[in-house]
Order: structure tokens, then sequence, then C-alpha cells
């Protein structure tokens, strides 16, 4: 019998912000694209957020803040998942990122950013694309 | 050292990320997943293995972080298996019995793992039986599996479990008749949390009565515990009531009924072999085509072409095998 591989992504909520209408949105729209999602609920932080990203296995992280924190909380992430050795899960980010943060946070690591509006078939797309085959 | 090799040694050591790239291969079932249990098999059965069942809304995950904080306040390192439907129609699955546990996930001597029902030859059960040994090979002193109780497959789930707890929690709108069939016999502890509502006392009754008949042959008698998981209120007694289970456990025959489930484990493993890889053979042959084709049209019934696709196979099959 074949092997079944699915899609695992962590939606995590960094932060202090309470607002995960979006997270929540985007973890059942890649739900019923096929994806096992896991989500971490609110005010999480960064080393609950990595260490959840190691022992759940994910392929991909999606950050979800609106508090404005991210310039604080996303390099100490970034940082946190190379430490533990974890360089190959892909992130992206959504929530209220300003355009002008947006090339400083890629050069960060993380590979895209999804501000509010953004139809999540976009979403759906671009994780199925880039998604890192990993061994 | 090989990959596997690798993470074998990673496992054994208590690494994490060992720990978490080995339940993968599980779920992806993987040509090196029975590589790394047969690798390991050896460090398991130390673990106490804890099954843990219910309706939503019980409280379930809220119980079970107290659970698990009331084990690592006894220095117990623990392991936690949560496991969700995935859709029938999508695939997809949302795994969200984390967020009641997440504070815990900083903890070093915690570790959770989610995981999705999916569609697993063999079943979920089988998956999550080789989740469990990993991390029993991997230290952990108590394992606990938690399923929804959604369906029959979790009565499977949860004979992983050398103790069962079921938990109900008054005023679910379902009557305790609708605690799934099957479960009400297998169940070691049942928990009633939430017990500081009004019909709390009354679910206690009603679960009294229908396990005084289960309990009169039984050697252990299933007590009923009343908690309530936002407070902790009644948790020290549940573990309490889970080391006593674990204790008889040991105490009881234990080595003929697993003789018995080694038997069992090594007859599925055996079935599941012979028929899978059959079931290879017989897709590669023009007739599978074929047939599908004429049990559409309605021209064979699927026993039938079963039987002539099999016909004078089994015995090449068999010695196939031994070449």
């Amino acid at each position: 019998m074949q092997a079944t591989r699915k899609i695992r992504v962590l939606i995590a909520k960094p932060g202090l912000d309470s607002h995960d209408r979006g997270a929540k949105v985007v973890a059942r729209a890649l739900r019923d694209a096929g994806m096992e999602v896991i989500y971490t609920g609110l005010r999480q932080t960064p080393e609950q957020i990595v260490e959840t990203a190691l022992q759940e296995d994910v392929d991909v992280i999606g950050l979800s803040i609106l508090s404005g924190a991210h310039r604080a909380l996303f390099p100490r992430i970034m940082e946190l998942l190379k430490q533990k050795g974890l360089t190959d899960v892909m992130v992206f980010a959504g929530g209220i990122i300003p355009e002008e943060d947006i090339s400083e946070l890629k050069k960060l690591g993380i590979k895209e950013i999804f501000g509010p509006g953004t139809p999540t078939e976009t979403i759906i797309q671009y994780v199925l694309e880039n998604v890192p085959i990993r061994t | 050292m090989t990959k596997i090799d690798e993470i074998a040694k990673g496992i054994l050591a208590g690494d994490r990320r060992s720990i978490a790239r080995a339940i993968t291969l599980i779920e992806n079932n993987t040509v090196e997943a029975p590589k790394v249990i047969a690798s390991i098999y050896p460090s398991t059965g130390k673990a106490h293995i804890i099954g843990l069942t219910g309706p939503g809304g019980s409280g379930k995950s809220t119980l079970i972080e107290k659970i698990v904080r009331e084990y690592r306040r006894k220095g117990k390192t623990v392991g936690v298996v949560a496991v969700d439907p995935t859709s029938p129609f999508t695939g997809g699955a949302f795994l969200g019995d984390r967020i009641r546990m997440q504070e815990l996930s900083t903890d070093e001597g915690v570790f959770i793992r989610s995981m999705a029902t999916r569609n697993y030859p063999g079943g979920i059960a089988r998956a999550t039986k080789d989740a469990v040994k990993i991390l029993d090979a991997a230290g952990k002193d108590i394992i606990l599996v938690e399923t929804v109780g959604a369906g029959q497959s979790e009565v499977e789930i949860i004979k992983v479990a050398q103790t069962i707890v079921v938990i109900h929690a008054p005023g679910l709108g379902d009557e305790i008749q609708a605690i799934k069939a099957g479960l009400m016999e297998i169940a070691d502890i049942f928990v009633v949390n939430k017990a500081d509502r009004e019909n709390a006392d009354k679910a206690v009754m009603d679960i009294q009565a229908i396990m005084q008949l289960n309990n009169k042959e039984k050697a252990w008698k299933t007590p009923i515990l009343k908690t309530v998981a936002l407070t902790g209120e009644g948790v020290p007694q549940l573990i309490e009531k889970l080391e006593e289970h674990r204790r008889f456990k040991e105490k009881e025959i234990k080595r003929r009924k697993s003789l018995l489930t080694a038997e069992a484990e090594l007859i599925e493993a055996i079935k599941e072999k012979a028929a899978n890889s059959i079931i290879d053979e017989l897709k590669k042959e023009r007739k599978f085509e074929e047939l599908l084709h004429k049990i559409l049209e309605k021209e064979i019934d699927p026993t039938s072409a079963a039987e002539r696709l099999l016909h004078g196979k089994f015995k090449k099959a068999l010695s196939d095998a031994e070449t």
C-alpha cells in the first residue's frame, strides 16, 4: 500500500492580540484543501510556537498578528527555528502588517505576507506550490 | 549511520526532533516506518498508557491538561497523542486539541502530538499504537491517548491503552445511552466532569445503574469519579485511581494477556502484508481494469470478480514469496 502524505500546517497567534477570526478562516480553508492544520490558540510566545512546530513536525507555519508587534516577535521566532534546526519549514504571515515592513520580514526568511482581504484561495495555492519537500 | 539508525538512536535518547520525525514516518506510512519500530520495540513496555475518550463538550482537553500537570508535579514525564477525525470529503483535518494544553508545550517533560485519523492502511489504531511505542521507547512514563468518541474507530484506538477512561459531563444533551456502544464495557474509570453542574449527581447515578450490571463479573469494579477540570478539583483522586488500576493490571495474568495481544498483533500484521502484496500484484493485471468496468456495467458482482482474479493465484503468491 502506498504512503499517504499530508501537508501539516501550524497556524499560530504570537503575542497578545486576541483577534483570531482571520487565523481560523485560514485554518479552515487549508483544512478544506486537504491539509492537516494545527491551531495553537491565542497569546503564544515564540518559544511555544517553535516548540509546537517541532513536536508536530509541520511543513508550514502561518503567523497571524494584528497588534503591530511583528517586528519584535518575528525575528525571535525565526531565530528559534534556526536554533532548533527547523530551517526546512516554510513560514508565511498575515494580519495587520504595514507594506513598509514586508521587505524586512522577508529578509528574515518569512516567505510571504498575506494582508487583509487576501482570498483564501491565494494562500492555499501558495502553500501547495511552495511547500518544501522534506525527507 | 543510516537515517533509521539516527532516528532510532535519537528516540532512545529522548530527542524531541527524532520523536517528531519518527511519528511523521509512521503517519506517512513510509518504508522506514516499520524499520524504526523494529529498532525501538525492545525498549517499549515501560510506560503506563492511558486512553481518554468522551463526547465533545465534556471538557476532556481541559481535564487532560490538569492530569498532565498533576503527573508532572509528581515528577513523571508525559506523552500525549491527540487524535482528531480527518474529513472524508476533503482529506484535511483541524487539529485543535493542543489549544487547551499550549502552556505545556515548553515543558521539556511533556511531548504533545496531534494526529488525524487519515485513511491508514491498517486503520488509525495501528498508527496510534506505533506513535505510542515511539513515546514509550523515548522514556515517557505516562502516555495519554485522547480521542473524540465520534465513531466506531475510536473504540479501536482506545484499546491501545492499558487503562481506559471515559469522560462525560452532565447536560450535554445526550443521555448516558449515547455513550458509544462498546465504551461502557471497556471503561476502567468513568469520570463525570463539570461536576459543579446541577445534574452531576444524576449523571453519576445513571452511570452507576448501568455499571452495576457490568461490574458484577469483573475483578476491577469500574469507579465513577467526579471532577471539575476548570479548577482541578478531583484530579489528584483521579491520578490515584489511575495508579491503582495500573497496579491492578500488573498483578493480573498480564503475561498471558500480553501473549494473546502479541499474537493478535502478529496475525493482523500478517493479514495486512499478505493482503497488500496480493492486491498490489492483482492491480497490475489488465484483468483488474476489465473487471472494474464489468462491475460498473453490472455484468459481474464484486465477490465473483474477486474470485476470478484470485483463481489459481494464491499458490503462486505463496511460492513467489518464498523465493
